[in-house]
């Protein structure tokens, strides 16, 4: 790719010293993007503005926030009650958390359904894939900020988790909590954290855009750009169209911000936190739900050789692992599901799955909702494992369009 | 298909903001609206009022809203002068920045009156006192509103859900049993609740002529707690509209420029 | 560039003219959004509520007996005010005369005689001068005495001797009653 020629002195001058203004054009005026790219794509460029939006509204929270558990509580409500438009910045702080957790999902399933993570776009997708793990990290420490009842407990029971694991768990444990229970030194290195890993996000969407610019966009064809016709420059065609989606989107973020505030939160952790008294149910947020339901359904000694606390935990996080060896599991050709009759279906069935995980996350753990999860959980690894490698072999595909324009060109003559 | 599952997915949000996930029988909340609920809802300051007297007069003597300072009570229309009376008839240890916060001779801390500035003084100095003098502990009412399924309908439902009879649904259940030292509330988690029923007709004496019915004392103190759990709400849902509007003219400018830009473009 | 479509490029003029418009406006309904979104964070960071609202600090003068002085917090701040002697007011008033550093008149630094309120801070480097408690040392002229680099102020508060360039500060305040002194 060519520079442009800068006509304006001082642009050049700086230009040729630090080439900031080239790099604008190449990511901009000068990246070619696919002419046929629907709304689906649009949530990337959203959860970049998500996360923007909390890392500013988390810099001025801190300024009246106090990491301490005598305080943490009382001084989120100060900043709700008495600091000006503190209740504003909280709330979208708050909500911003669940809006980036919508966008990612629809950003993941959209990736799942095109088959975007397919070559040669494996590595985008994995650092796709630590990005999520990174802002399940994130939101997770954030939670345990305001120091309500969900806050502790949730923190104990998550913290719990890596005591499962044989030998070393109760080290973590201890070293996670720098003393015997979620307390004062837990409070202090989850704000610790919670304030870096945004920036080390930042850094490793850096990479995923990297990755991105130099394998391109997938479209909702799956084929790639191959001549001129098939592509457009990013700007001003696809900065338009982020934009306006952008615009949508904060109408949706700032609705539940404006008139349901606390739609995605728990009641519980408006109760400060008592570590003599456990809340009846303690429920992780929505997003965290169907991994939480895969926990708990392991409820059975797995093979004889792995307790039935430590198999939950695998399962666990084997459930966000799985995405890393997506690449390899789905071996199709083709790459969108538009032009794949069967696994259309399945991928369906799996954003069904998922979402009916997530409504057993939140059940209480009894029956009949203990077996359900367990068949769930069950569907949801042969989908990857079993469903995917089948499919590749068995189906057979539509025909694919020549090329974007042709199909593009074709659609508007008819 | 995909509509379908769009739908789906609707239904299980809506229904997981609600879902009790407890067995327990209780019935629906009871009816009741609010002036504050709704996208144009707004305080009605006049309930506001009536609300706080029913607190200052009934609730005060065992519930703190430690969270609250005397000088919000300038949203109910108080004047300067009246929150400081307000403030005065309590005494506050000073505080830690003031001059006068060192011990005094006896070993003791300085208390002074409150100002308007000082945050509501709590009834009892500290848990172990109000659990010792009433058998359990009176919660906090500064965000009780917010910090129960169902908010203000639960706060509602609960302060008329002091029931003599036991409903068969309740007294069915396998592990029921009656509990002669506490009060039945329908709605309670447990059903019996060491606060008894405190709810009934001209428990105040309300000077704008409002009738003076258990109902409307219920409806009014839900509105005052509410407020003050939520006291930003006015000023959130004007904001919001204001936001909303101007949202509403950019996106449409947005979607024009978009349309025009790509007029060109097959895609 | 040379591999993005070229026929996105044709466009009519009258469409060009209008587009430009239409970005142009929409450029600014936009920055003004921005600006819009940008003020709650400023303000965040301006005095909270329960900030303002310690601003001003009532003080009850009733229990200060004659030749004593009560130290109060304003706005985080220590003040001084000390109900003067008739023999303080008396030098007080001679001294207007006497060769000041800071030249002003005692009247001017008081609104009742008896009662002197002053910010309790040196005006040199900011320490807490000596001389509210009958202990303490008050000075060569009878007011105060600065430990940190000895500035002697005297019973209006004057600068008199030492590297201090300023009369101690005088903030504002009225008298609500007899009784009662509202600062700030």
């Amino acid at each position: 790719m060519s520079s442009p020629e800068w006509k304006n002195p001082v642009i050049k001058w700086v230009d040729t010293r630090l080439p900031v203004f080239s790099l604008m054009h190449h990511s901009t005026a000068g990246y070619p993007s696919p002419r046929n790219l629907s709304y689906w794509w649009n949530f990337g460029s959203l959860a970049l503005t998500v996360l923007i939006v909390m890392v500013l509204t988390g810099i001025f929270l801190v300024m009246n926030y106090t990491p301490h558990v005598d305080m943490a509580f009382d001084s989120v409500e100060r900043i709700m009650r008495d600091v000006n438009y503190g209740w504003l910045i909280r709330y979208v702080h708050m909500n911003g958390a669940s809006m980036f957790f919508i966008v990612v999902y629809v950003h993941i399933f959209r990736g799942i359904y095109y088959g975007s993570y397919k070559g040669p776009r494996e590595i985008l997708w994995i650092l796709g894939v630590v990005i999520m793990l990174l802002m399940m990290g994130t939101a997770f420490m954030g939670y345990v900020l305001p120091w309500g009842q969900m806050s502790l407990w949730g923190a104990t029971v998550i913290t719990n988790l890596f005591s499962a694991f044989p030998i070393v768990g109760d080290f973590i444990v201890t070293l996670l909590w720098g003393g015997f229970s979620v307390d004062n030194p837990t409070l202090n290195r989850f704000f610790s954290l919670h304030y870096l890993l945004p920036f080390v996000l930042f850094a490793v969407v850096g990479l995923h855009l990297w990755a991105l610019h130099s394998v391109k966009s997938n479209n909702p064809l799956g084929v790639e750009i191959k001549q001129p016709e098939d592509a457009i420059p990013f700007h001003p065609y696809y900065t338009i169209k982020d934009l306006f989606g952008m615009s949508l989107f904060f109408m949706f973020f700032l609705f539940f911000v404006f008139w349901a505030p606390n739609f995605f939160g728990e009641p519980d952790n408006y109760i400060p936190a008592n570590p003599m008294v456990t809340p009846a149910h303690i429920v992780p947020e929505w997003y965290f739900l169907p991994f939480y339901a895969i926990l708990r359904a392991i409820t059975f000694d797995f093979l004889w050789i792995i307790p039935a606390k430590l198999g939950g935990v695998l399962a666990m996080f084997a459930s966000i692992l799985v995405w890393i060896a997506l690449p390899w599991l789905d071996r199709s050709k083709v790459r969108s599901a538009r032009f794949r009759p069967v696994y259309k279906w399945f991928f369906w069935v799996l954003v069904a799955d998922f979402v009916f995980l997530g409504y057993l996350g939140k059940m209480p753990a009894e029956q009949p909702y203990v077996i359900m999860a367990q068949l769930a959980t069950l569907y949801y690894f042969a989908h990857f494992l079993v469903v995917l490698p089948l499919m590749a072999k068995l189906e057979k595909s539509v025909e694919l369009p020549e090329s974007i324009a042709a199909a593009v060109l074709k659609k508007g003559d008819a | 298909m995909r509509k379908l599952i769009i739908a789906a997915v609707a239904a299980l949000t809506m229904s997981m903001g609600t879902a009790q996930a407890s067995g327990e029988y209780h019935p629906d909340f009871k009816e009741a609206s609010w002036s504050f609920e709704g996208f144009f809802g707004r305080y009605d300051q006049a309930q506001l009022r009536r609300g706080y007297q029913i607190y200052s007069q009934v609730c005060s003597a065992c519930h703190g809203l430690r969270l609250l300072s005397y000088r919000n009570l300038s949203d109910l229309g108080f004047t300067e002068d009246e929150i400081k009376e307000i403030a005065a008839e309590k005494s506050v240890r000073v505080p830690h920045d003031e001059v006068g916060a060192e011990l005094n001779d006896d070993g003791e801390f300085f208390t002074r009156e409150a100002k308007p500035s000082d945050r509501f003084v709590s009834p009892f100095p500290n848990d172990a006192a109000a659990i010792d003098a009433n058998g359990a502990l009176p919660p906090d009412l500064s965000l009780i509103a917010k910090a129960r399924i169902g908010g203000p309908h639960y706060v509602y439902s609960f302060l008329m859900g002091y029931a003599e009879e036991i409903p068969e649904e309740v007294s069915s259940q396998k592990g029921f049993t009656v509990n002669e030292d506490k009060n039945f509330n329908l709605y309670y988690p447990g059903y019996y609740n060491s606060m008894p029923s405190q709810i009934y007709d001209e428990m105040v004496e309300y000077e704008d002529g409002t009738p003076m019915t258990a109902d409307q004392h219920a409806k009014d103190i839900v509105a005052f707690l509410n407020w003050a759990a939520e006291p930003e709400l006015d000023e959130r849902k004007s904001l919001g509209l204001k936001v909303m509007l101007f949202l509403l003219v950019l996106t449409a400018m947005l979607y024009a420029l978009k349309r025009k830009i790509w007029a060109d473009v097959k895609h | 560039m040379a591999d993005t479509a070229t026929n996105v490029e044709k466009k009519t003029e009258g469409g060009e003219s209008r587009r430009d418009f239409l970005l142009l406006a929409t450029s600014a309904v936009g920055a003004a959004g921005v600006a819009g979104a940008v003020w709650p964070f400023v303000d965040s960071m301006n005095p909270a509520a329960d900030v303002l609202a310690l601003s001003t600090t009532e003080v009850d003068i009733s229990q200060i007996e004659e030749g004593q002085s009560i130290t109060v917090v304003w706005r985080g701040k220590p003040v001084f005010v000390r109900y003067r002697t008739a023999e303080e007011i008396e030098q007080a008033k001679q001294d207007d005369t006497a060769k000041l550093i800071d030249v002003q008149k005692d009247e001017d630094r008081v609104q009742k005689t008896e009662w002197l309120i002053l910010i309790g801070i040196c005006t040199h480097l900011g320490c807490v001068p000596l001389g509210q408690k009958p202990s303490d040392p008050r000075g060569e002229f009878g007011g105060w005495f600065c430990p940190c680099h000895g500035s002697h102020y005297d019973t209006s508060g004057r600068i008199r001797k030492g590297p201090a360039p300023r009369n101690l500060d005088v903030p504002p305040y009225a008298f609500l009653d007899d009784e009662h002194v509202l600062i700030g």
